[in-house]
């Protein structure tokens, strides 16, 4: 029912983008001679690119669909994933954090643990950082071949196998580089499949107007349209709950823990070619987060009106913009929203894997395997983990495809890894006390902390409609239990991190210069002795234009 | 490369400026695309016409597609990427990191 009448075209068409995929690792190869190169692209790239890739790391096919989805069945409110949930956490990171990843010349976030806390601290990160990005890669290659299945009716192990051989090609060849020039090739080709799906959408169901009239007749209703509304504490009706858990679970604790600590992202920044280009990257990606909602909650709320059954068992919400594709883009059109999603897909794997052999050659291997080896055995290492990290991910697609939903509690998993992340590393940039043993206790903590809350929130009927429990478990508010949990993971962490440093010893602060608020880096150099970049290039003004802009639309879209 | 500070023989150098400029590579694709697109707008038949609720798409992404591979070639034509120069002193901007 969704397949695509492809054609000659657009088989053209996708030939010409994976020709020029392959191309970009090719060419990017010459540039590797150093395990820096190949791992962090010899920090040498400039801001816009970086910015770009930022964004694209996190634009992967998962995103889109998804957010496309939670527009059919949210409505408005999911743009708070977008500019509460995002864009905050990424102008802090520019302004706030990037000095001290930048500055302390950290290869990796585990590293920053490394050097701020202990082995223990470090090796818990680096190991769970590792693990979550190869499987998650695995759920990417796995949703890839689903849909390509049900679009042009390739088998699943074809499609699992072709898209990890290019994107296994392009990142062996080209490393960091490679995987960061495409994911910027990707962001325009994403962005340009996306486009005719709104402007053709619109037109049809009647404009912007059309749209609301339309919707206020779904089930949905009128509601769909305010992203506030219905948050009240104690009597919330909104679909993300209230608005305790979508400013503190959502907006604070999952975002900054994401945004600001996830090395796939991170990554991205410490690959520029000098501070102020690292600062500005997070800061140039948020301009596009704040306007990509556009692009996936409308097409979402089109779909809703214009496909029949949308939500069902045969057409879920995740096929929104699959079947918009194929009911309104005429061959050709149809060709490169085709090659954006199978884009997107490949972003998604490329960012874990290229993150996943940092972590793994330099946090790792480097680190605790075999010490004290000349560059040239890192890079080769380099290497052999990036092939080893998609076999995984092949592994984990395959079984996967296997298990019903073993890829949502892979996501689940590692959510509970991640919540707490942000409650020590904010600690741990602005309390210099704060003891190395107090660093992997708050994880613990953390971790425990989401996963207790995770389980415990079934059985309290706050988190159901209406504030009535639902024996079945069927109707919870699923993203509420989530931000409550991150919450939770939040107050954990801090709390434990907060009572083991006042009863253990903190490093001497000789050993914290760079790494904490306060404690500058003698080796650095002098502030004044760098040149002002331009006033454009000013961090504070592009963040806060940024933040701006979210304020204006958020009092639009209320 | 060659003035980065001499850090002994067994050290290998970064290669990293020997990275091409990718404003060349996202231009030529968007042009083709777009060249692609618009020729095939002026073919659309009237069936595809209104299943695209009478925009004829592939023309406007063609036109859209055209127009953003023709800015990135301009780009990187008007501002080329400074490499540095090894007779000339390094500019403040474009200082190897190390």
């Amino acid at each position: 029912m969704l397949r695509l009448h492809v054609n000659w075209f657009d088989y053209t068409i996708l030939a010409i983008y994976f020709a020029l995929v392959i191309t970009i690792g090719v060419i990017a190869r010459r540039a590797v001679a150093t395990s820096e190169d190949f791992l962090l692209s010899g920090r040498s790239l400039p801001a816009w690119i970086t910015g770009l890739a930022f964004i694209s790391a996190n634009l992967g096919a998962i995103e889109i669909l998804g957010m496309a989805a939670n527009g059919a069945q949210y409505g408005l409110p999911t743009v708070h994933f977008y500019w509460i949930g995002a864009v905050p956490a990424m102008v802090f990171l520019g302004i706030v954090m990037m000095p001290f990843y930048y500055g302390s010349r950290v290869r990796s976030v585990p590293e920053f643990l490394l050097r701020r806390f202990n082995p223990a601290t470090h090796l818990f990160n680096a190991l769970t950082f590792a693990l979550a990005a190869v499987l998650i890669a695995g759920v990417n290659l796995f949703a890839l071949a689903l849909i390509i299945h049900v679009l042009i009716g390739w088998p699943t192990w074809l499609s699992i196998a072709v898209s990890a051989l290019f994107v296994l090609a392009y990142i062996t060849l080209g490393g960091l580089s490679g995987a960061i020039y495409n994911e910027v090739l990707q962001f325009f080709v994403i962005i340009a499949g996306l486009v005719p799906l709104v402007i053709i959408g619109l037109k049809a169901v009647g404009g912007w107007s059309g749209l609301q009239a339309k919707v206020d007749h779904t089930k949905l209703g009128a509601n769909a349209f305010s992203s506030w509304s219905g948050t009240g504490v104690g009597h919330w009706t909104n679909p993300l709950g209230d608005w305790i858990g979508i400013v503190f679970g959502l907006g604070f604790v999952l975002s900054f823990g994401y945004w600001t600590t996830n090395f796939a992202e991170v990554q991205r920044a410490l690959s520029a070619k000098d501070l102020s280009a690292a600062q500005r990257t997070p800061l140039i990606g948020a301009y596009p987060k704040i306007f990509i909602p556009a692009l996936t909650i409308i097409p979402g709320l089109i779909a809703l009106v214009v496909i029949p059954k949308l939500g069902g068992t045969k057409i879920t919400y995740n096929d929104a913009i699959p079947a918009l594709m194929g009911k309104y883009l005429p061959n050709g059109a149809l060709g490169v929203a085709l090659a954006g999603l199978l884009a997107a897909f490949m972003a998604g794997m490329a960012a874990n894997v290229s993150s996943f052999n940092t972590v793994v050659t330099y946090d790792i291997w480097q680190t605790y395997i075999r010490k004290g080896r000349p560059d040239r055995y890192y890079l080769n290492v380099g290497r052999v983990v990036t092939v080893v990290g998609i076999v995984i991910g092949i592994g984990t697609a395959f079984i996967a495809s296997g298990y019903n939903n073993i890829q949502n509690y892979i996501q689940l998993l590692f959510s509970f890894f991640n919540a707490p992340l942000f409650a020590t590393f904010i600690l741990a940039m602005f309390w210099k006390r704060t003891t190395p043993w107090a660093g992997i206790a708050g994880l613990a903590a953390g971790t425990i902390g989401a996963a207790v809350m995770h389980f415990a929130g079934y059985h309290i009927a706050y988190f159901y409609p209406h504030q009535v429990l639902d024996p079945t478990h069927a109707t919870i508010n699923a993203q509420m239990v989530n931000f409550y949990g991150a919450i939770a993971a939040f107050v954990a962490d801090l709390v434990v991190t907060v009572l083991v440093t006042l009863v253990t010893k903190p490093k001497p602060v000789s050993e914290l210069a760079g790494l904490v608020w306060g404690v500058p880096d003698p080796n650095a150099p002098d502030p004044a002795s760098v040149p002002k970049p331009v006033w454009w290039k000013s961090p504070k003004l592009l963040g806060g234009v940024a933040l701006g802009i979210v304020l204006v639309l958020s009092i639009i879209f209320a | 490369m060659s003035e980065a500070p001499d850090t002994g023989a067994e050290v290998p150098q970064s290669a990293a400026a020997k990275l091409f400029d990718l404003r060349v590579l996202i231009g030529g694709l968007f042009v083709l695309y777009g060249v692609m697109l618009t020729v095939a707008g002026f073919f659309t038949s009237p069936a595809n016409l209104a299943k695209a609720s009478h925009v004829n798409i592939n023309l406007w992404m063609g036109i859209g597609m055209l127009v953003l591979g023709v800015f990135f070639l301009l780009w990187w034509r008007l501002r080329p990427l400074q490499r540095p120069q090894p007779d000339q002193p390094l500019p403040p901007e474009t200082g190897t990191v190390r």
